[in-house]
Protein backbone atom coordinates (compact mmCIF):
# COMPACT_ATOMS: atom_id res chain seq x y z
CA UNK A 1 0.00 0.00 0.00
CA UNK A 2 2.00 3.01 -1.19
CA UNK A 3 1.29 5.99 1.00
CA UNK A 4 0.16 9.09 -0.78
CA UNK A 5 -1.23 11.85 1.30
CA UNK A 6 -3.35 14.77 0.14
CA UNK A 7 -4.37 17.98 1.85
CA UNK A 8 -7.86 16.46 2.10
CA UNK A 9 -6.43 13.47 4.02
CA UNK A 10 -4.68 15.83 6.40
CA UNK A 11 -7.90 17.79 6.91
CA UNK A 12 -9.82 14.58 7.65
CA UNK A 13 -7.22 13.47 10.22
CA UNK A 14 -7.07 16.94 11.78
CA UNK A 15 -10.84 16.87 12.25
CA UNK A 16 -10.63 13.48 13.98
CA UNK A 17 -7.84 14.83 16.21
CA UNK A 18 -9.73 18.04 17.05
CA UNK A 19 -6.99 20.24 15.58
CA UNK A 20 -7.90 23.39 13.68
CA UNK A 21 -4.74 23.55 11.54
CA UNK A 22 -3.70 26.61 9.57
CA UNK A 23 -3.24 26.30 5.80
CA UNK A 24 0.51 26.44 6.25
CA UNK A 25 0.41 23.60 8.78
CA UNK A 26 -1.72 21.53 6.43
CA UNK A 27 0.82 21.91 3.64
CA UNK A 28 3.78 21.18 5.91
CA UNK A 29 2.18 18.11 7.52
CA UNK A 30 1.07 16.70 4.17
CA UNK A 31 4.72 16.52 3.11
CA UNK A 32 6.23 15.51 6.47
CA UNK A 33 3.66 12.86 7.35
CA UNK A 34 3.99 11.34 3.87
CA UNK A 35 7.78 11.11 4.41
CA UNK A 36 7.41 9.37 7.76
CA UNK A 37 4.68 7.00 6.54
CA UNK A 38 6.71 6.08 3.45
CA UNK A 39 9.59 5.19 5.76
CA UNK A 40 7.31 3.28 8.16
CA UNK A 41 5.87 1.23 5.30
CA UNK A 42 8.93 -1.04 5.46
CA UNK A 43 7.25 -2.92 8.33
CA UNK A 44 4.58 -4.09 5.90
CA UNK A 45 7.09 -6.32 4.09
CA UNK A 46 7.77 -8.40 7.21
CA UNK A 47 6.05 -11.77 7.47
CA UNK A 48 3.99 -11.65 10.66
CA UNK A 49 1.55 -14.44 9.96
CA UNK A 50 0.58 -16.09 13.22
CA UNK A 51 2.53 -13.53 15.30
CA UNK A 52 0.51 -12.11 18.20
CA UNK A 53 0.52 -8.36 18.83
CA UNK A 54 2.42 -6.86 21.78
CA UNK A 55 0.41 -3.91 23.02
CA UNK A 56 1.98 -4.02 26.45
CA UNK A 57 4.98 -5.97 27.81
CA UNK A 58 3.62 -6.78 31.28
CA UNK A 59 0.19 -7.90 30.15
CA UNK A 60 0.46 -11.25 31.95
CA UNK A 61 0.43 -9.58 35.36
CA UNK A 62 -2.87 -9.49 37.23
CA UNK A 63 -3.48 -6.13 38.78
CA UNK A 64 -6.93 -6.51 40.25
CA UNK A 65 -7.71 -5.18 43.69
CA UNK A 66 -10.69 -5.00 45.99
CA UNK A 67 -13.15 -2.36 44.85
CA UNK A 68 -13.18 -0.23 47.97
CA UNK A 69 -13.49 3.55 48.24
CA UNK A 70 -10.24 5.43 48.79
CA UNK A 71 -9.54 9.10 49.42
CA UNK A 72 -9.51 11.27 46.30
CA UNK A 73 -9.07 14.91 45.37
CA UNK A 74 -11.60 17.43 46.62
CA UNK A 75 -13.90 19.13 44.11
CA UNK A 76 -12.18 22.40 45.00
CA UNK A 77 -8.75 20.97 44.11
CA UNK A 78 -10.07 19.52 40.87
CA UNK A 79 -11.67 22.78 39.75
CA UNK A 80 -8.73 24.96 40.80
CA UNK A 81 -7.00 24.50 37.42
CA UNK A 82 -10.03 24.91 35.19
CA UNK A 83 -9.88 27.81 32.71
CA UNK A 84 -13.58 28.42 33.44
CA UNK A 85 -15.08 26.85 36.54
CA UNK A 86 -18.44 27.39 38.17
CA UNK A 87 -16.72 26.88 41.52
CA UNK A 88 -19.77 27.42 43.72
CA UNK A 89 -21.82 24.91 41.77
CA UNK A 90 -18.91 22.48 41.48
CA UNK A 91 -18.89 22.36 37.66
CA UNK A 92 -16.56 22.93 34.70
CA UNK A 93 -18.12 25.51 32.39
CA UNK A 94 -17.87 24.96 28.60
CA UNK A 95 -19.22 26.71 25.51
CA UNK A 96 -22.54 25.63 24.03
CA UNK A 97 -22.58 21.90 23.25
CA UNK A 98 -25.82 21.58 21.26
CA UNK A 99 -26.61 23.82 18.36
CA UNK A 100 -23.28 25.68 18.64
CA UNK B 1 36.82 20.23 45.82
CA UNK B 2 33.59 22.07 45.10
CA UNK B 3 30.67 20.36 46.83
CA UNK B 4 28.78 20.18 43.53
CA UNK B 5 31.56 18.06 41.99
CA UNK B 6 30.89 15.41 44.63
CA UNK B 7 28.65 12.39 44.15
CA UNK B 8 25.21 12.22 45.75
CA UNK B 9 26.48 9.42 47.97
CA UNK B 10 29.34 11.50 49.39
CA UNK B 11 27.16 14.62 49.81
CA UNK B 12 24.66 12.56 51.78
CA UNK B 13 27.40 10.94 53.90
CA UNK B 14 28.96 14.35 54.66
CA UNK B 15 25.59 15.75 55.70
CA UNK B 16 24.83 12.78 57.93
CA UNK B 17 28.30 13.06 59.51
CA UNK B 18 27.86 16.79 60.07
CA UNK B 19 30.71 17.80 57.75
CA UNK B 20 28.27 19.66 55.48
CA UNK B 21 24.91 21.29 56.10
CA UNK B 22 22.05 20.49 53.76
CA UNK B 23 21.23 24.21 53.60
CA UNK B 24 24.76 25.05 52.39
CA UNK B 25 24.63 22.34 49.73
CA UNK B 26 21.23 23.63 48.61
CA UNK B 27 22.50 27.22 48.42
CA UNK B 28 25.51 26.08 46.37
CA UNK B 29 23.18 24.33 43.90
CA UNK B 30 20.87 27.36 43.66
CA UNK B 31 23.86 29.68 43.10
CA UNK B 32 25.25 27.43 40.40
CA UNK B 33 21.87 27.31 38.64
CA UNK B 34 21.65 31.13 38.74
CA UNK B 35 25.09 31.49 37.23
CA UNK B 36 24.73 29.03 34.32
CA UNK B 37 21.05 28.90 33.45
CA UNK B 38 21.10 31.99 31.25
CA UNK B 39 23.56 30.10 29.00
CA UNK B 40 21.94 26.67 29.20
CA UNK B 41 18.17 27.31 29.58
CA UNK B 42 18.09 24.00 31.47
CA UNK B 43 15.51 25.01 34.09
CA UNK B 44 11.87 25.99 33.56
CA UNK B 45 11.40 26.73 37.24
CA UNK B 46 13.52 26.99 40.40
CA UNK B 47 11.76 27.01 43.75
CA UNK B 48 14.53 28.25 46.06
CA UNK B 49 12.30 28.90 49.04
CA UNK B 50 10.77 25.44 49.04
CA UNK B 51 14.15 23.79 48.49
CA UNK B 52 15.86 25.73 51.30
CA UNK B 53 12.97 24.99 53.63
CA UNK B 54 13.32 21.26 53.00
CA UNK B 55 17.12 21.45 53.36
CA UNK B 56 16.85 23.26 56.69
CA UNK B 57 14.41 20.60 57.81
CA UNK B 58 17.06 17.93 57.06
CA UNK B 59 19.58 19.89 59.15
CA UNK B 60 17.08 20.19 62.02
CA UNK B 61 16.35 16.49 61.91
CA UNK B 62 20.04 15.66 62.01
CA UNK B 63 20.53 17.99 64.97
CA UNK B 64 17.63 16.21 66.70
CA UNK B 65 19.39 12.89 66.22
CA UNK B 66 16.91 11.46 63.73
CA UNK B 67 17.97 8.80 61.22
CA UNK B 68 18.29 10.38 57.78
CA UNK B 69 17.35 8.78 54.47
CA UNK B 70 19.69 7.51 51.75
CA UNK B 71 19.42 10.77 49.76
CA UNK B 72 19.31 13.16 52.72
CA UNK B 73 20.09 16.71 51.64
CA UNK B 74 20.97 15.81 48.05
CA UNK B 75 19.68 18.43 45.56
CA UNK B 76 17.65 16.90 42.72
CA UNK B 77 16.10 18.43 39.59
CA UNK B 78 12.93 17.02 38.02
CA UNK B 79 11.98 16.96 34.37
CA UNK B 80 9.04 19.30 33.95
CA UNK B 81 6.61 16.49 33.15
CA UNK B 82 6.62 15.21 36.74
CA UNK B 83 4.10 16.57 39.22
CA UNK B 84 4.92 18.19 42.54
CA UNK B 85 1.94 19.40 44.52
CA UNK B 86 1.73 23.19 44.33
CA UNK B 87 4.59 23.58 41.80
CA UNK B 88 3.60 24.30 38.17
CA UNK B 89 4.09 21.49 35.63
CA UNK B 90 4.34 22.70 32.04
CA UNK B 91 5.75 19.75 30.02
CA UNK B 92 7.38 22.70 28.19
CA UNK B 93 4.03 23.29 26.47
CA UNK B 94 1.82 26.33 26.19
CA UNK B 95 -1.24 24.12 26.57
CA UNK B 96 -0.47 23.57 30.27
CA UNK B 97 -0.26 27.29 31.00
CA UNK B 98 -1.08 28.00 34.68
CA UNK B 99 -1.45 24.30 35.57
CA UNK B 100 -0.55 23.60 39.21
CA UNK B 101 -0.84 19.92 40.11
CA UNK B 102 -2.93 19.10 43.18
CA UNK B 103 -0.84 16.00 44.05
CA UNK B 104 2.70 14.58 44.11
CA UNK B 105 4.03 12.00 41.67
CA UNK B 106 4.95 8.76 43.43
CA UNK B 107 8.62 9.33 42.51
CA UNK B 108 8.44 12.73 44.21
CA UNK B 109 7.10 11.14 47.40
CA UNK B 110 9.80 8.50 47.29
CA UNK B 111 12.62 10.96 46.58
CA UNK B 112 11.49 13.29 49.34
CA UNK B 113 10.89 10.32 51.62
CA UNK B 114 14.58 9.45 51.11
CA UNK B 115 15.52 13.02 52.07
CA UNK B 116 16.26 14.45 48.60
CA UNK B 117 15.78 18.19 48.04
CA UNK B 118 13.85 19.11 44.90
CA UNK B 119 15.28 22.38 43.54
CA UNK B 120 13.15 22.83 40.43
CA UNK B 121 11.85 21.62 37.09
CA UNK B 122 13.94 21.13 33.96
CA UNK B 123 13.26 22.10 30.38
CA UNK B 124 12.42 19.32 27.91
CA UNK B 125 10.91 18.67 24.52
CA UNK B 126 7.19 19.47 24.65
CA UNK B 127 5.42 16.48 26.24
CA UNK B 128 8.76 14.62 26.00
CA UNK B 129 8.47 14.43 22.21
CA UNK B 130 11.87 14.97 20.66
CA UNK B 131 15.53 14.02 20.60
CA UNK B 132 17.13 17.45 20.96
CA UNK B 133 15.07 19.55 23.45
CA UNK B 134 14.46 21.98 20.58
CA UNK B 135 10.70 21.28 20.75
CA UNK B 136 10.24 23.26 23.99
CA UNK B 137 7.80 26.15 24.10
CA UNK B 138 10.45 27.90 26.25
CA UNK B 139 13.34 27.63 23.79
CA UNK B 140 16.03 24.98 23.40
CA UNK B 141 18.42 23.76 26.07
CA UNK B 142 22.09 24.12 25.17
CA UNK B 143 24.77 21.48 25.66
CA UNK B 144 27.18 22.45 28.48
CA UNK B 145 30.09 21.01 26.44
CA UNK B 146 29.37 23.24 23.43
CA UNK B 147 26.60 25.82 23.52
CA UNK B 148 25.89 25.50 19.79
CA UNK B 149 25.05 21.80 20.21
CA UNK B 150 21.90 20.02 21.31
CA UNK B 151 21.94 18.40 24.78
CA UNK B 152 19.91 15.46 23.44
CA UNK B 153 16.30 14.97 24.31
CA UNK B 154 13.75 14.86 25.41
CA UNK B 155 15.14 15.18 28.98
CA UNK B 156 17.82 17.63 27.82
CA UNK B 157 17.43 20.02 30.75
CA UNK B 158 17.95 17.26 33.32
CA UNK B 159 21.05 15.97 31.50
CA UNK B 160 22.52 19.46 31.09
CA UNK B 161 21.83 20.32 34.76
CA UNK B 162 23.74 17.25 35.97
CA UNK B 163 26.60 17.71 33.48
CA UNK B 164 26.98 21.40 34.40
CA UNK B 165 27.22 20.55 38.12
CA UNK B 166 23.97 22.34 39.02
CA UNK B 167 22.76 19.19 40.78
CA UNK B 168 24.31 15.75 41.30
CA UNK B 169 21.02 14.02 40.42
CA UNK B 170 18.01 14.59 38.22
CA UNK B 171 15.02 12.59 37.05
CA UNK B 172 13.88 12.25 33.47
CA UNK B 173 11.43 10.11 31.54
CA UNK B 174 12.40 7.75 28.73
CA UNK B 175 9.85 6.69 26.09
CA UNK B 176 12.30 5.97 23.25
CA UNK B 177 15.66 7.06 24.66
CA UNK B 178 14.82 10.34 26.36
CA UNK B 179 17.07 9.60 29.35
CA UNK B 180 19.86 7.59 27.72
CA UNK B 181 20.40 9.75 24.63
CA UNK B 182 20.72 13.11 26.48
CA UNK B 183 22.97 11.38 29.04
CA UNK B 184 25.18 10.33 26.13
CA UNK B 185 25.13 13.83 24.61
CA UNK B 186 26.01 15.50 27.94
CA UNK B 187 28.60 13.00 29.21
CA UNK B 188 26.65 11.73 32.24
CA UNK B 189 25.03 8.49 33.37
CA UNK B 190 21.36 7.92 32.43
CA UNK B 191 19.28 4.90 33.44
CA UNK B 192 15.96 3.71 32.04
CA UNK B 193 14.62 1.00 34.35
CA UNK B 194 12.55 -1.97 33.15
CA UNK B 195 8.96 -1.25 32.19
CA UNK B 196 6.97 -1.57 35.41
CA UNK B 197 9.93 -1.05 37.76
CA UNK B 198 9.11 2.56 38.71
CA UNK B 199 5.64 4.07 39.17
CA UNK B 200 4.50 6.60 36.58
CA UNK B 201 1.77 8.06 38.79
CA UNK B 202 2.24 11.81 38.41
CA UNK B 203 4.17 11.55 35.13
CA UNK B 204 2.38 13.24 32.23
CA UNK B 205 1.61 10.33 29.91
CA UNK B 206 3.10 10.33 26.42
CA UNK B 207 3.07 6.66 25.29
CA UNK B 208 1.86 4.52 28.14
CA UNK B 209 3.27 1.16 26.98
CA UNK B 210 6.75 2.71 26.69
CA UNK B 211 7.16 5.54 29.24
CA UNK B 212 9.46 4.95 32.20
CA UNK B 213 11.04 7.30 34.78
CA UNK B 214 14.71 7.10 35.68
CA UNK B 215 17.72 8.99 37.04
CA UNK B 216 20.59 11.04 35.65
CA UNK B 217 23.77 10.97 37.73
CA UNK B 218 27.52 11.40 37.37
CA UNK B 219 28.26 7.88 38.57
CA UNK B 220 26.62 4.49 38.17
CA UNK B 221 26.67 4.08 41.96
CA UNK B 222 24.53 7.22 42.32
CA UNK B 223 22.09 5.95 39.70
CA UNK B 224 21.81 2.68 41.65
CA UNK B 225 21.15 4.63 44.84
CA UNK B 226 18.29 6.53 43.22
CA UNK B 227 16.79 3.42 41.63
CA UNK B 228 16.70 1.72 45.03
CA UNK B 229 14.73 4.69 46.35
CA UNK B 230 12.27 4.84 43.41
CA UNK B 231 11.62 1.19 42.54
CA UNK B 232 8.72 -0.97 43.57
CA UNK B 233 5.02 -1.59 43.13
CA UNK B 234 2.59 1.29 43.61
CA UNK B 235 -1.18 0.95 44.07
CA UNK B 236 -1.56 4.22 42.12
CA UNK B 237 0.01 2.70 38.96
CA UNK B 238 -1.42 -0.67 37.92
CA UNK B 239 1.45 -1.17 35.45
CA UNK B 240 4.06 -1.36 38.22
CA UNK B 241 5.38 -4.89 38.64
CA UNK B 242 5.14 -7.00 41.77
CA UNK B 243 8.82 -7.84 41.46
CA UNK B 244 11.13 -7.90 44.46
CA UNK B 245 13.41 -4.84 44.61
CA UNK B 246 17.01 -5.81 45.38
CA UNK B 247 19.57 -3.47 46.94
CA UNK B 248 21.01 -2.18 43.67
CA UNK B 249 24.04 -0.61 45.36
CA UNK B 250 25.02 -4.01 46.74
CA UNK B 251 25.09 -5.40 43.19
CA UNK B 252 28.09 -3.23 42.27
CA UNK B 253 30.87 -5.75 42.78
CA UNK B 254 33.27 -4.20 40.27
CA UNK B 255 33.73 -7.50 38.51
CA UNK B 256 32.57 -8.64 35.07
CA UNK B 257 34.70 -11.80 35.01
CA UNK B 258 31.88 -14.33 34.79
CA UNK B 259 29.68 -12.20 32.51
CA UNK B 260 28.85 -12.56 28.84
CA UNK B 261 28.26 -9.35 26.89
CA UNK B 262 26.34 -9.58 23.61
CA UNK B 263 27.39 -7.34 20.71
CA UNK B 264 24.94 -6.96 17.78
CA UNK B 265 27.70 -6.13 15.28
CA UNK B 266 25.52 -6.32 12.16
CA UNK B 267 23.24 -3.63 13.62
CA UNK B 268 26.07 -1.19 14.43
CA UNK B 269 26.86 -0.33 10.84
CA UNK B 270 25.15 2.18 8.59
CA UNK B 271 24.93 5.74 9.74
CA UNK B 272 27.19 5.30 12.75
CA UNK B 273 29.75 8.07 13.06
CA UNK B 274 33.36 6.80 12.83
CA UNK B 275 34.31 8.37 16.15
CA UNK B 276 31.31 6.74 17.87
CA UNK B 277 32.27 3.39 16.37
CA UNK B 278 35.88 3.79 17.52
CA UNK B 279 34.85 4.71 21.07
CA UNK B 280 32.45 1.76 21.12
CA UNK B 281 35.16 -0.69 19.94
CA UNK B 282 37.59 0.65 22.55
CA UNK B 283 34.96 0.21 25.25
CA UNK B 284 34.45 -3.40 24.17
CA UNK B 285 38.24 -3.94 24.39
CA UNK B 286 38.20 -2.48 27.89
CA UNK B 287 35.41 -4.82 28.96
CA UNK B 288 37.24 -7.79 27.46
CA UNK B 289 40.35 -6.68 29.31
CA UNK B 290 38.34 -6.70 32.54
CA UNK B 291 37.50 -10.35 31.97
CA UNK B 292 34.08 -10.19 30.30
CA UNK B 293 33.36 -12.57 27.42
CA UNK B 294 32.13 -10.83 24.26
CA UNK B 295 29.58 -12.75 22.21
CA UNK B 296 28.31 -11.83 18.75
CA UNK B 297 24.52 -11.77 18.70
CA UNK B 298 21.96 -11.23 15.97
CA UNK B 299 18.94 -8.95 16.42
CA UNK B 300 17.36 -9.39 12.99
CA UNK B 301 14.37 -7.13 13.70
CA UNK B 302 16.27 -4.32 15.41
CA UNK B 303 16.49 -2.43 12.11
CA UNK B 304 12.69 -2.08 12.22
CA UNK B 305 12.65 -0.65 15.73
CA UNK B 306 12.48 3.02 14.64
CA UNK B 307 9.45 2.63 12.31
CA UNK B 308 7.71 0.38 14.85
CA UNK B 309 8.42 2.88 17.60
CA UNK B 310 7.05 5.87 15.69
CA UNK B 311 3.88 3.97 14.79
CA UNK B 312 3.28 2.81 18.37
CA UNK B 313 4.27 5.95 20.26
CA UNK B 314 2.30 8.31 18.05
CA UNK B 315 -0.81 6.11 18.26
CA UNK B 316 -0.61 6.12 22.06
CA UNK B 317 0.19 9.83 22.16
CA UNK B 318 -2.81 10.75 20.02
CA UNK B 319 -5.00 9.05 22.61
CA UNK B 320 -3.18 10.31 25.73
CA UNK B 321 -3.11 13.92 24.55
CA UNK B 322 -6.85 14.01 23.83
CA UNK B 323 -7.28 15.10 27.46
CA UNK B 324 -5.83 18.57 26.82
CA UNK B 325 -8.93 20.29 25.53
CA UNK B 326 -9.26 23.56 27.42
CA UNK B 327 -11.86 22.26 29.89
CA UNK B 328 -10.23 20.78 33.00
CA UNK B 329 -6.86 22.52 33.14
CA UNK B 330 -4.38 24.54 31.17
CA UNK B 331 -4.81 26.85 28.22
CA UNK B 332 -8.15 27.69 26.62
CA UNK B 333 -8.37 29.63 23.35
CA UNK B 334 -10.28 32.90 23.38
CA UNK B 335 -11.84 31.81 20.08
CA UNK B 336 -14.77 29.44 19.80
CA UNK B 337 -16.74 30.95 22.67
CA UNK B 338 -20.03 29.81 21.14
CA UNK B 339 -19.15 26.25 20.22
CA UNK B 340 -17.55 23.51 22.29
CA UNK B 341 -16.13 21.78 19.24
CA UNK B 342 -14.55 24.95 17.93
CA UNK B 343 -13.14 25.76 21.37
CA UNK B 344 -11.48 22.30 21.48
CA UNK B 345 -9.87 22.54 18.07
CA UNK B 346 -8.74 26.18 18.46
CA UNK B 347 -7.32 25.48 21.93
CA UNK B 348 -5.39 22.46 20.69
CA UNK B 349 -4.02 24.18 17.59
CA UNK B 350 -2.91 27.24 19.56
CA UNK B 351 -1.69 25.29 22.60
CA UNK B 352 0.42 22.56 21.01
CA UNK B 353 3.73 23.08 19.21
CA UNK B 354 4.52 21.61 15.78
CA UNK B 355 6.09 18.29 16.84
CA UNK B 356 3.23 17.42 19.19
CA UNK B 357 0.70 18.18 16.47
CA UNK B 358 2.69 16.11 13.98
CA UNK B 359 2.65 13.12 16.32
CA UNK B 360 -1.03 13.47 17.17
CA UNK B 361 -1.77 13.60 13.43
CA UNK B 362 0.43 10.57 12.67
CA UNK B 363 -1.05 8.59 15.55
CA UNK B 364 -4.60 9.47 14.56
CA UNK B 365 -3.82 8.41 11.00
CA UNK B 366 -2.37 4.99 11.91
CA UNK B 367 -5.33 4.26 14.19
CA UNK B 368 -7.94 5.38 11.68
CA UNK B 369 -10.21 3.08 9.68
CA UNK B 370 -8.39 1.54 6.73
CA UNK B 371 -4.89 2.06 8.15
CA UNK B 372 -5.10 0.37 11.56
CA UNK B 373 -4.17 -3.14 10.34
CA UNK B 374 -1.49 -2.04 7.88
CA UNK B 375 0.33 0.26 10.29
CA UNK B 376 -0.63 0.00 13.95
CA UNK B 377 -1.43 -3.72 14.25
CA UNK B 378 1.54 -4.59 12.03
CA UNK B 379 3.82 -2.54 14.28
CA UNK B 380 2.55 -4.42 17.36
CA UNK B 381 3.31 -7.74 15.65
CA UNK B 382 6.83 -6.67 14.70
CA UNK B 383 7.21 -5.51 18.30
CA UNK B 384 6.65 -9.15 19.31
CA UNK B 385 9.35 -10.29 16.86
CA UNK B 386 11.75 -7.73 18.30
CA UNK B 387 11.05 -8.95 21.84
CA UNK B 388 11.74 -12.52 20.70
CA UNK B 389 15.12 -11.41 19.27
CA UNK B 390 16.07 -10.13 22.72
CA UNK B 391 14.66 -13.20 24.50
CA UNK B 392 16.86 -15.38 22.33
CA UNK B 393 19.91 -13.16 22.82
CA UNK B 394 19.48 -13.20 26.60
CA UNK B 395 19.56 -17.00 26.60
CA UNK B 396 23.24 -16.63 25.64
CA UNK B 397 24.35 -13.33 27.19
CA UNK B 398 23.85 -11.35 30.41
CA UNK B 399 23.78 -7.86 28.91
CA UNK B 400 23.88 -6.33 25.43
CA UNK B 401 26.32 -3.52 24.57
CA UNK B 402 25.54 -1.00 21.83
CA UNK B 403 26.25 2.70 21.23
CA UNK B 404 23.65 5.04 22.76
CA UNK B 405 23.51 7.52 19.90
CA UNK B 406 24.81 7.03 16.33
CA UNK B 407 26.51 10.44 16.37
CA UNK B 408 27.95 12.93 18.85
CA UNK B 409 25.48 15.75 19.69
CA UNK B 410 24.56 17.64 16.52
CA UNK B 411 24.16 21.40 16.05
CA UNK B 412 21.04 23.24 17.14
CA UNK B 413 18.74 23.65 14.15
CA UNK B 414 20.50 20.96 12.11
CA UNK B 415 17.54 18.57 11.94
CA UNK B 416 14.53 20.68 12.90
CA UNK B 417 13.17 20.86 9.34
CA UNK B 418 13.34 17.12 8.77
CA UNK B 419 11.42 15.10 11.39
CA UNK B 420 12.43 11.77 9.83
CA UNK B 421 16.16 12.54 10.23
CA UNK B 422 15.49 13.51 13.84
CA UNK B 423 13.66 10.21 14.45
CA UNK B 424 16.63 8.21 13.12
CA UNK B 425 18.76 9.57 15.98
CA UNK B 426 16.80 7.14 18.20
CA UNK B 427 17.93 4.01 16.33
CA UNK B 428 19.81 2.44 19.25
CA UNK B 429 17.53 3.45 22.11
CA UNK B 430 13.95 2.66 21.09
CA UNK B 431 14.37 -1.14 21.25
CA UNK B 432 14.69 -1.17 25.03
CA UNK B 433 11.34 0.61 25.37
CA UNK B 434 9.56 -1.60 22.85
CA UNK B 435 10.85 -4.73 24.62
CA UNK B 436 10.43 -3.32 28.15
CA UNK B 437 14.12 -3.83 28.96
CA UNK B 438 16.31 -1.74 31.26
CA UNK B 439 19.05 0.30 29.60
CA UNK B 440 21.83 2.57 30.80
CA UNK B 441 24.15 5.03 29.06
CA UNK B 442 27.61 5.74 30.47
CA UNK B 443 30.29 8.08 29.10
CA UNK B 444 32.81 6.20 26.92
CA UNK B 445 34.80 8.89 25.16
CA UNK B 446 34.89 12.25 23.43
CA UNK B 447 34.93 13.25 19.77
CA UNK B 448 37.83 15.23 18.29
CA UNK B 449 35.70 18.34 18.92
CA UNK B 450 35.42 17.49 22.61
CA UNK B 451 31.82 16.24 22.47
CA UNK B 452 30.73 13.37 24.73
CA UNK B 453 30.05 9.86 23.40
CA UNK B 454 27.95 7.32 25.28
CA UNK B 455 27.99 3.54 25.64
CA UNK B 456 24.70 1.75 26.24
CA UNK B 457 24.04 -1.52 28.00
CA UNK B 458 20.67 -3.28 27.93
CA UNK B 459 19.73 -5.98 30.40
CA UNK B 460 17.14 -8.66 30.99
CA UNK B 461 13.79 -7.42 32.18
CA UNK B 462 14.00 -6.58 35.92
CA UNK B 463 17.73 -7.41 36.00
CA UNK B 464 18.93 -3.86 36.60
CA UNK B 465 21.34 -5.37 39.14
CA UNK B 466 23.49 -7.01 36.43
CA UNK B 467 23.09 -4.00 34.14
CA UNK B 468 24.36 -1.64 36.84
CA UNK B 469 27.13 -4.03 37.81
CA UNK B 470 28.55 -4.06 34.26
CA UNK B 471 28.21 -0.29 33.84
CA UNK B 472 29.87 0.34 37.21
CA UNK B 473 32.72 -2.09 36.46
CA UNK B 474 33.35 -0.25 33.17
CA UNK B 475 33.25 3.10 34.94
CA UNK B 476 35.78 1.94 37.54
CA UNK B 477 38.47 1.33 34.90
CA UNK B 478 37.80 4.47 32.83
CA UNK B 479 37.90 8.19 33.59
CA UNK B 480 35.43 9.62 31.06
CA UNK B 481 32.77 10.21 33.72
CA UNK B 482 35.13 12.39 35.77
CA UNK B 483 35.50 15.08 33.08
CA UNK B 484 33.54 18.30 33.52
CA UNK B 485 32.51 20.86 30.91
CA UNK B 486 33.90 24.37 31.32
CA UNK B 487 30.99 26.77 31.66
Amino acid sequence: MPTTLTIADVERIAALAQLDLTDEEKRLFTRQLADVLAYAEQVQAIDTSGVPATAHVNSAQRTEREDVPRPCLSVEDVLANAPDAAADAGFFRVPRVIGG
Amino acid sequence: MNVLDATAQSIRDDIVAGRLSAADVCRAALDRISSVNASLNAFNLVDAERALGHAQDIDRRRAAGETLGPLAGVPVALKDNLDVRGMPTTASSKILEHFVPPYDATVVRRLEGAGAIIVGKTNCDEFAMGSSTENSAFGPVRNPWALDRIPGGSSGGSAAAVAARCVPLALGSDTGGSIRQPASCCGVVGLKPSYGRVSRYGLLAFASSLDQIGPFARSVADAALVLSALAGADPCDATTANEPVPDFSAALTGSVKDLRIGVPRAFVTDGVDDQVRRAFDEALDTLRGSGATLVDIALPHAKYAVPVYYLVCTAEASSNLARYDGVKYGYRSGKGKDSLKEMYSRTRDEGYGPEVKRRIMLGTYVLSAGYYDAFYLKALQVRTLLRRDYDQAFERVDVVAIPTSPTPPFRLGEKTDDPLQMYLADVFTVSANLAGLPGISVPCGFSSEGLPIGLQFMGRMFDEATLLRVADAYERVTEWHTRAPVI
